[in-house]
């Protein structure tokens, strides 16, 4: 009787976390100045976000099946969101996409 | 007395809320993204955040086999992400904007052009 409770509060703790994680990450979609920096927003923020969010519904199930799959979807997302982030960066840089005027230095520029 | 069925359904209610607001926000960034990249890093959040969704739905609902649609949908984004990082490589850059400071000094320089 008590262990639902507890079971509850966990989800609904989780749930709005991750709500708020992806909130946060799509306000800064918005607010940064430049692709390089929203890139940091969307792609750490974001995948937090959604972890958090499957992680949530593997609990509320209350089957182990279901728990693991939320959480090879979670360790997934962890793995594919920084190598998709880093590959768009490096075409978008190769390309000449310029950096943002806040930023003061650039290590990939070429001498 | 508040049952945890009662706690749960409130909290995902107000995360679809709060989902919808990101989704609104991420697709107004596709929409006025100045550059290609933008955009598609605004789509690749735009399934991160779909992804969260339907985790919501599948607790809202109690059908566990959202989970695997979640799973896929980010196998998915991830592809989509990484065909068009590979297009923006192949296509070059042929409009990109200088950086705001810059740009305003060259515009006040090549006034009588324009």
């Amino acid at each position: 009787m008590m262990i639902d409770y507890i079971l509850a509060a966990i989800v609904a703790v989780l749930l709005i976390a991750g709500a708020l994680f992806a909130l946060s990450a799509a306000i800064g979609l918005v607010r940064l100045p430049d692709l390089y920096t929203r890139m940091h927003a969307a792609s750490k923020v974001g995948t937090v976000g959604s972890g958090l969010l499957l992680l949530a519904a593997g609990l509320y199930s209350q089957e182990l099946a279901v728990l693991a799959r939320a959480i090879a979807g979670f360790v997934f997302l962890l793995l594919t969101a920084p190598v998709s982030a880093h590959l768009l960066a490096r075409a978008a840089h190769l390309c000449g996409y310029a950096l943002g005027a806040v930023s003061v230095r650039d290590d990939m520029r070429k001498r | 007395m508040i049952t945890p069925a009662a706690i749960v359904a409130a909290a995902s209610s107000a995360a679809l809320v709060i989902l919808g607001l990101a989704l609104i926000l991420t697709v107004w960034r596709v929409v006025a993204g100045p550059t290609l990249p933008d955009r598609i890093l605004a789509l690749d959040m735009l399934t991160g955040i779909s992804i969260g969704l339907i985790a919501v739905i599948a607790v809202k609902t109690g059908f566990s086999l959202y989970i695997d649609i979640a799973i896929s949908l980010g196998l998915v984004g991830f592809l989509a992400t990484v065909a068009f990082a590979r297009f923006v490589l192949s296509r070059g850059n042929f409009k990109s904007p200088a950086p705001p400071a810059k740009a305003g000094a060259k515009r006040r320089h090549a006034g009588g052009k324009k």
